[in-house]
């Protein structure tokens, strides 16, 4: 990137505009997000199946010097009632922070509190 | 995934399929890295078949290849399971090479090596997990359970109605907590084991011919 970039980027991602995406571009988008150093917290993240996904992708995207891989943390899928489940409401995802390793570490998480740090002094590589 | 990786998924689950053939349950041992995942490989083929799967070692990412043996018998007195069984590569969403170099000595080039065959690992056991009929999910009892790695895992296999077994290993280290590891996944069954002493393995053995055997697997899949 030729903008140089004083503090970190720190987005929140409205549903609305995810759900605008097929599940591949929404995965795109993600990556490229945080390959270029932003960190994302999605309103209504990912499901598990694109979670893995998204794992695998960022493996082939790995080059050990510049991007090392993501860091992750979002709640558990709402659970649906079998009567939601008969008219076919699947599982929602619920919000999600993702991020580039290099910057963004999770700190703890349970079903209450997703704590993350963000690593100071690598903003402006 | 665009129409070519659509095709190499194809192409890998009929690879799969050809190493199996259809007869028994393929069961995976599955974990992020380091967790004791070979270390109960291991333990299993030497208990009921008296061979090894691979090297264990206390550098993250020592098997960055899935291995395999067929036919495992395992008797639990009256029932018994017959599987086969797959030791993958630990699943992560990161891997920095300069961690083996700086906390493990490795060189820059050894860890660069490592690094990027640590990567085409954790593809290859995502691409397993999708031919797999139950898994074995293997966590460190020492450490705080509730990851998005572990989360994501288990949510997969949710999704797919495949049966998960989790094994709380390392129960013979001081610091362990399997009690916080129960609470964390309250909806699956957890065994705490220690796959370096054989602690408890029996339960664990008894738990894989419950939940893996034709009973216990309603796979509901295409
Ligand atoms: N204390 C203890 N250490 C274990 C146990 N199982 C594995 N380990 C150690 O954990 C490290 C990683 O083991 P390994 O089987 O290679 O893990 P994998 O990466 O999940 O396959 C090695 O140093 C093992 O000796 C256990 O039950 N107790
Ligand atoms: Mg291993």
């Amino acid at each position: 990137m030729i903008k140089k970039e004083t503090g970190i980027s720190f987005n929140l991602v409205s549903r609305y505009k995810l759900n605008g995406f097929s599940s591949k571009e929404k995965l795109e988008y993600i990556l490229k997000e945080v390959k270029d150093g932003r960190i994302l917290v999605l309103e209504q993240g990912l499901t598990a199946t694109e979670q893995t996904t998204l794992i695998e992708h960022t493996m082939k995207e790995i080059d050990h010097d510049t991007f090392i891989g993501i860091e992750m943390g979002g709640y558990g899928e709402e659970k649906t009632s079998f009567v939601q489940r008969v008219f076919g409401i699947i599982r929602k995802p619920r919000m999600t922070v993702i991020g580039p390793a290099h910057l963004l570490k999770m700190v703890h998480k349970s079903n209450d509190m997703i704590e993350t740090t963000i690593i100071p002094g690598r903003g402006t590589k | 995934m665009g129409i070519f990786d659509i095709f190499k998924r194809r192409k890998f689950s009929n690879v799969i399929q050809k190493i199996f053939g259809k007869k028994h349950a393929k069961i995976g041992i599955y974990g992020p890295p380091n967790v004791g995942k070979t270390t109960l490989a291991n333990r299993i083929l030497r208990d009921w078949t008296g061979d090894i799967m691979g090297s264990v070692s206390e550098i993250p990412h020592e098997t960055r290849r899935a291995k395999w043996k067929t036919n495992i018998k395992i008797d639990n007195g009256g029932s018994s399971l017959v599987m086969d069984l797959v030791d993958t590569p630990g699943i992560t969403t990161k891997i920095d090479f300069k961690e083996f170099m700086n906390t493990y000595g490795l060189t820059k080039e050894d860890s660069r090596a490592r690094a990027k065959e640590a990567t085409e690992g954790v593809i290859e056991s995502i691409r397993w997990l999708e031919d797999i009929d139950g898994v074995v999910l293997v966590m460190d009892a020492t450490q705080d359970p509730f990851t998005q790695v572990n989360v994501t895992i288990i949510g997969n296999l949710e999704a797919r109605d495949l049966p998960i077994l989790i094994a709380a290993n390392k129960i013979d280290a001081e610091d362990a907590s399997p009690a916080t590891l129960k609470s964390a996944f309250p909806q699956h069954p957890v065994v705490p084991i220690s796959a370096l002493t054989g602690y408890n393995t029996e339960k664990l053995y008894n738990k894989m011919v419950k939940n893996f055997g034709k009973k216990g697997r309603r796979r509901k899949r295409r």
